[in-house]
């Protein structure tokens, strides 16, 4: 079968506005549904899980998240971090405070709770943009670790200062705790993805996306046509830092079941969801993925082959490492704004006129 | 002469008052780029602004849209005193306009920058949008269709998908006439429409500014330096210069005008 609309002509606006509107795309996009959803939960092991996988698909979230406020709604934050410990911290208090409770819904809140927090933090981006706001959002990072340094009750008086995840379970099966499955760490953070994923599409491809491109293309066009700045930012900060509350949740409960916030939360962590999505693509649901992929995927491959076969000392790898990370946010920051998800984009749109390129 | 005929014109003539301005000054800093202007634009007409540059058309743009508010004078429109407007408000008025220079959204596509011109009626809660569930949904479909005519109308189906930024200048102006149109506004206010476009695409934009004043009913606005442009398609003309109003009227009585003549052709101020 040949990748192209050709003879697949759209006849509705329904159909039109479709998210695969090639007939190929649609159908990867099912396989890759089977596949995640009924395959791979009986083949994962622990090290694919916890080296790959289950990072891959939080992180994924959080680049879904900060694509929304920074790639749809040009909003720049530096405060990812520090978002994601208020999902962690909220889960973790929920979770410890009402037991009974159904730790999705504890991860959900935790979300919500994260969203009003942007909020609040996002409020100065009515008056400032750009560099200062970026500022302003690393300001939140550096004020929300310290509290959460400071503040015993936040982790509950624990001597070691840290947060542990007990033991919940989902229809029986434990999902958080030290004795998760691999299967089932994967299959909760599959499902959120899967979701949330499908939540971005529908907030960026509607109304309210149109409002937040707006408000990044031009701002006072933006006003002209009726969008209230008001509204259509802190509402970009409300969904993306819900995305990035759910996403801290489970990074916490879920993969790491135990975490010290400067370690697990520091401004290092908002820089590499920030580098997700640039070298992923600004303004791309797709581009979320490619760049956590990317991110998580590369530190594993150059350790297995730099380490593993080429017998390169370890921090000498790490250090070569940073050094393609910033080549290439340089590269992607100059030459290819949309990152991964354009060129695969151009790759697409090469394979449709092929073999006949003029 | 055809009584019908006639008695169109003097219809056309008669529309009430849809937007009046009463001794509008506006002042920026010391400048004092609107000085004690009135004028009124009547309903479905096509009202004209000329004058030469920095005389103060745009600013005198801005004030009927509500985005600067004058430090003299009263706004009345559809028959009321307006207040001050949150430039979010007045979409909603019925007032859309297009930018002396293009204020398109540059990363999104032709066609989603014209459904944002329909943003101010789209009602769809956070939920249903969400979950493109009942109402996000059908509210798509509906104002998709509502842009589709806008579109066939203005003749730029084949660049539906384009991004806005890839287009060429012409285009472009076509493309923010479009979202301003998508609006379905009672009052229209065009910035300059034609400028820096050729003969061509004049005569093209010319004719979609009169179709819009003849198939929509809508009252224009707008401002342009090509006369023969602007005594084509105007019913009447405002013609400002340093901020003052130095005629008003039809084309001809505008032409005729002493004042008006020696203002364009740089007779020196004292
Ligand atoms: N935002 C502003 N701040 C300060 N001065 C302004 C502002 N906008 C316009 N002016 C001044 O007001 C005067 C009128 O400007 P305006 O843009 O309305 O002129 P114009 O008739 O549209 O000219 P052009 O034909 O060049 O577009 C000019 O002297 C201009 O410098
Ligand atoms: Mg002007």
């Amino acid at each position: 079968m040949l990748y192209r609309e050709a003879g697949d002509f759209k006849t509705s606006y329904r159909d039109d506005g479709q998210t695969f509107p090639i007939r190929l795309d649609r159908v990867a996009y099912y396989a890759v549904l089977i596949v995640a959803f009924l395959i791979v939960p009986f083949v994962i092991n622990d090290y694919w899980a916890n080296a790959v996988v289950v990072p891959f698909l939080i992180y994924a979230i959080a680049a879904l998240g900060l694509n929304i406020l920074t790639g749809y709604a040009g909003q720049v934050s530096l405060g990812t971090g520090g978002f994601m410990a208020v999902g962690a911290y909220a889960v973790y208090k929920l979770m410890t405070t009402f037991p009974e409770i159904n730790i999705i819904i504890h991860i959900l809140l935790a979300g919500g709770i994260t969203a009003i927090v942007g909020v609040l933090f996002g409020l100065p981006s009515l008056r400032i943009k750009g560099f200062y706001l970026a500022v302003a959002t690393l300001a939140a990072q550096f004020f929300l670790v310290w509290l959460f340094n400071k503040v015993p009750w936040f982790y509950n008086y624990s001597a070691s200062g840290q947060i542990t995840a007990p033991t919940r379970t989902v229809f029986g099966l434990a999902v958080t705790g030290p004795s998760t499955s691999a299967a089932a760490k994967y299959l909760i953070c599959l499902l959120f993805v899967f979701i949330l994923a499908w939540v971005a599409r529908n907030l960026t491809r509607g109304t309210l996306g149109r409002k937040w491109m707006a408000i990044r293309d031009m701002d006072i066009a933006a006003e002209i046509i009726g969008v209230n700045p008001l509204s259509a930012k802190l509402s970009a900060f409300a969904v993306s830092s819900f995305f990035v509350g759910v996403s801290g949740a489970l990074l916490f409960s879920v993969y790491l079941g135990a975490a010290e916030v400067g370690e697990a939360f520091g401004i290092n962590k908002s820089f590499l969801v920030l580098f997700m999505i640039i070298i992923g693509g600004l303004g791309s649901i797709f581009g979320s993925f490619a760049g956590a992929a990317f991110m998580v995927l590369m530190p594993v491959v150059l350790k297995n082959l730099l380490v593993g076969q080429f017998g390169w000392a370890t921090d000498l790898a790490a250090h070569f490492e940073l050094m393609i990370v910033g080549a290439l946010i340089v590269f992607f920051l100059i030459a290819e704004p949309h990152g991964l998800a354009r060129l695969w984009a151009l790759t697409k749109e090469k394979l449709r006129l092929w073999p006949f390129p003029h | 002469m055809n009584t019908q005929t006639d008695i169109a014109i003097a219809d056309r003539q008669l529309g009430g008052t849809l937007m009046e301005l009463r001794n509008i000054t506006l002042r920026f800093g010391g400048v004092e780029a609107i000085k004690n202007i009135s004028f009124d634009i009547r309903e479905g007409e096509i009202r004209a602004i000329i004058g030469p540059n920095g005389a103060g058309k745009s600013s005198m743009l801005n004030v009927i849209s509500g985005f600067y508010v004058p430090q003299e004078g009263e706004v009345w429109f559809r028959g009321e005193r307006r207040g001050p407007v949150k430039p979010y408000e007045v979409a909603r008025l019925g007032i859309a306009r297009t930018f002396q220079n293009i204020a398109l959204f540059d990363g999104m596509s032709v066609l989603d920058n014209i459904m944002t011109g329909r943003l101010h009626r789209m009602k769809a809660g956070f939920l249903s949008q969400a979950l493109w569930w009942g109402p996000a949904e059908r509210e798509e479909i509906e104002n998709r269709a509502q842009v589709e005519r806008i579109i066939d109308f203005l003749e730029i189906q084949n660049i539906r998908k384009t991004p806005v930024g890839r287009l060429p200048y012409g285009l472009k102006k076509r493309v923010e006439l479009a979202r301003a149109l998508a609006a379905e506004p009672q009052l229209l206010l065009l910035d300059e429409p034609m400028a820096g476009m050729n003969v061509e695409e004049k005569e093209d934009m010319s004719r979609f500014v009169l179709d819009v004043n003849d198939e929509f009913g809508t009252t224009i606005a707008l401002i342009e330096h090509d006369m023969g442009v602007v005594m084509d398609l105007s019913d009447r003309v405002v013609v400002m210069d340093y901020g003052r109003k130095i005629g008003d009227g039809s084309p001809d009585e505008v032409r005729n005008n002493q004042e008006v003549i020696d203002a364009y052709l740089g007779v020196a101020h004292d």
